[in-house]
């Protein structure tokens, strides 16, 4: 389980650091003392089965629930966020796996919804001038900025999606299942997508079930299990160990299911 | 995943060749999988291609209207007389501000049924307050405008804090308002206000002077260039497309000749009432707000995707409360200007067809009632065409059992054209 931090400058400080936290909802332990750590310039995956703990982890990183106990440390300092406009006062944005677009709006309005400057005198070309320099900076492919988001492909929706979150210049960005719903083209949109936000010196916390997708831009996996750290490996760890740490046991359906299908292909090759 | 990635850069670096030729280097014309509109030709197919994908626009108004006026002036040519057409302009202007107010609450997607009795009240307690008591007229409109927004206040309460729906709320408010005011009534049943009373003659007389009204339709063509061409200059300073001069100068030239010719021909009349003025300043103002505010903005962003809004930081409820507010305001002053219009406040004042016409003004202007979609100007542009309906049927010396049951109709097929339009739109990806 050694983890490979040498690609990380010497000396590098986390942009943020769990130690510890836990979350109860009453008598259920959703997270029990997760370590996490993650540094500028790096995506940092986090994997885990249904109920393993990873939208809990999300919403407390959003602010949305306080953790019961533990601390989060934020560039060296610790933190309590009371919402979730804390997180993003703090420089925490989230990506939402439903995206939160209003379809009905353009993509400028929706990239400024709710951050408009000079509220009683919106200045239109100033937000159009933003939100094509965050798209460009995204090489994102989105045809007119005053589409509306409803003429959109999923993959730019997406787009859209990550750009807003990167209006408020913050350090870290997190995104909750980002190519769960997409095609395979706009899936690797997205992890281009992820790999240039990464080059801006942006941390990242993706959570995703895909495993491929997982290797394909994640620097560290950390696997989630019960509420509880699991382990953390590098992105080039082979599948039976990740999915080993994930179902917590080296003896599961994923590998009975991979033995039954090897012993069938055996009596095949057997009877021919 | 490498090698999609190629792909994809490939795929950018050909597309990029192509286009070179013509690269225009305009911040927001870079994608060369969209065709622009440079000239007329491209901005008529430009305008078919939006109609036939459902964003009809003011478009069904238009047709509406030539169809209407086309029958109505063939069966009566009194009916395009400029006298007539005054007339009309003051019956448009009492509704047209609750027109104005609904829409605010269908841009959220909700329904306020109540605005028809909410006018009621006003005009009654205009009636009963300054009529009949003699309190200071200037109190009177601003208690009834505070009791307006009370009420719209209690609807977003039961919104925001119970889930009520607004359709329930609203439909017992329409029987508790309309109690209200056949209470303050009293036996009397009609109160009939002074008639030498500045208000009354402001509902029935008062005229823009023929050299004013000239001078005020001048206004927004020159507001259309003059905006026009300073966004022209900052959006070109920042290198993102801009209109040409020339089309600014050509929709200025347009819609100050046609209104000039408007006015001209009510001017042959008595001219453009000022009851009418107030409308369309309230029609501008809202448009204002709607369009570039934070208010309208959210407004907008509540109707398409409240949990959307919310997350984005907007206050959800107070949205709510600003759209009913606003509601019940505008109809109870719609009720003192019908007051003002009829020179009385009576039972039947806000009753009848007022909260259909209302509704069916914003929705025939362009109003979704599904939520996210719509004007101002489709509160001016949908109740020229519900009073021409109106004003016409009187003409035709048909009864009110006869206008109740075309306004019906018409109703419905303003709000099927809504709903055809929408599917068009989501079968177009636009909606």
């Amino acid at each position: 389980m050694s983890v490979n931090y040498s690609a990380l400058p010497e000396g590098a400080q986390p942009i943020l650091s769990l130690r510890k936290v836990s979350k109860n909802f009453g008598a259920v332990a959703a997270l029990t003392e997760i370590d996490l750590d993650v540094y500028p310039g790096e995506v940092v995956a986090i994997v885990g089965d249904n109920g393993a703990g990873k939208s809990t982890l999300v919403k407390t990183l959003a602010g949305a629930h306080s953790p019961t106990t533990g601390q989060i440390w934020f560039e060296g300092k610790e933190i309590v966020m009371k919402g979730p406009s804390d997180a993003l006062e703090l420089g925490i944005a989230t990506v939402f796996q439903d995206l939160a677009l209003c379809e009905n709006l353009d993509v400028v309005a929706n990239i400024f919804l709710g951050q408009e400057k000079s509220p009683l005198h919106l200045d239109e070309t100033e937000m159009e001038v933003k939100a094509w320099t965050l798209l460009n900076e995204l090489a994102a492919r989105i045809p007119n900025v005053r589409d509306v988001v409803a003429s959109l492909s999923g993959g730019q929706r997406q787009t859209v999606a990550i750009a807003r979150s990167l209006l408020l210049n913050p350090k870290i960005i997190m995104l909750d299942e980002p190519t769960a719903a997409l095609g395979v083209a706009q899936t690797a949109e997205v992890l281009n997508l992820i790999e240039r936000v990464k080059e801006k010196g942006l941390g990242v916390i993706m959570i995703s079930h895909n495993m491929q997708d997982v290797r394909a831009v994640a620097d560290r996996v950390v696997v989630l299990r019960l509420g509880k750290n699991n382990g953390v490996f590098n992105a080039d760890a082979s599948n039976e160990v990740l999915i080993g740490a994930i179902t917590g046991a080296t003896d599961n359906a994923v590998s009975r299911r991979e033995k039954r299908i090897a012993e069938l292909e055996e009596q095949v090759e057997v009877t021919v | 995943m490498s090698n999609l990635t190629d792909k994809a850069s490939q795929a950018t670096t050909t597309s990029s060749t192509i286009t070179s030729p013509e690269t225009t280097g305009l911040l927001d014309r870079s994608d060369v999988r969209v065709s622009y509109t440079n000239n007329f030709g491209d901005a008529i197919h430009a305008f078919i291609d939006r109609v036939k994908s459902g964003d009809l626009g003011s478009l069904p108004v238009v047709v509406g209207l030539v169809l209407i006026w086309g029958i109505f002036t063939a069966i009566n040519p009194l009916f395009l007389s400029a006298n007539n057409l005054v007339n009309l302009l003051f019956d448009c202007s009492t509704v047209g501000v609750i027109a104005l107010g609904i829409v605010c609450v269908l841009l959220l997607g909700e329904i306020d049924l109540s605005i028809g009795s909410m006018s009621g009240v006003g005009s009654a307690m205009l009636g009963v307050l300054w009529a009949n008591e003699g309190w200071p007229i200037a109190l009177v409109i601003g208690g009834s405008l505070c009791v307006g927004a009370i009420i719209g206040f209690s609807y977003a309460f039961v919104r925001t804090k119970f889930g009520m729906p607004s359709f329930v709320s609203t439909l017992a408010g329409l029987l508790a308002l309309l109690g209200f005011q056949l209470y303050i009534l009293g036996d009397t049943g009609s109160i009939n206000l002074p008639y030498d009373s500045a208000l009354v003659s402001f509902g029935q007389l008062m005229i823009i002077p023929a050299w004013l009204s000239y001078c005020l339709v001048l206004l927004p063509g020159i507001v259309v260039v003059v905006m026009g061409l300073r966004v022209r200059h900052k959006r070109q300073s920042v290198n993102l497309s801009a209109k040409s001069v020339n089309g600014i100068v050509f929709k200025a030239l347009v819609l100050t000749v046609v209104l000039e010719a408007i006015v001209a021909y009510l001017n042959q009349s008595r001219g453009v009432p000022w009851m009418f003025g107030l409308f369309v300043v309230l029609v501008i103002c809202m448009n204002y707000a709607l369009t570039r505010t934070k208010w309208g903005r959210s407004m907008f962003a509540v109707g398409g995707n409240a949990e959307a809004a919310r997350r984005a930081g907007i206050n959800v409820k107070a949205i709510y409360i600003s759209a009913f507010v606003t509601c019940s305001t505008l109809a109870t002053l719609g009720g003192i200007l019908a007051a003002a219009r009829l020179a009385s406040a009576s039972q039947q004042a806000g009753t009848g067809d007022v909260n259909l016409n209302a509704i069916a003004a914003a929705v025939i202007g362009g109003t979704s009632l599904f939520g996210g979609r719509g004007s101002a100007w489709s509160a001016l542009l949908g109740i020229v065409v519900i009073q021409s309906i109106a004003n016409g049927l009187t003409l035709l010396n048909l009864s009110s059992a006869h206008r109740y049951m075309i306004t019906g109709a018409v109703l419905a097929i303003a709000v099927i054209v809504d709903s055809l339009a929408r599917q068009s739109r989501v079968t177009h990806g636009k909606a």
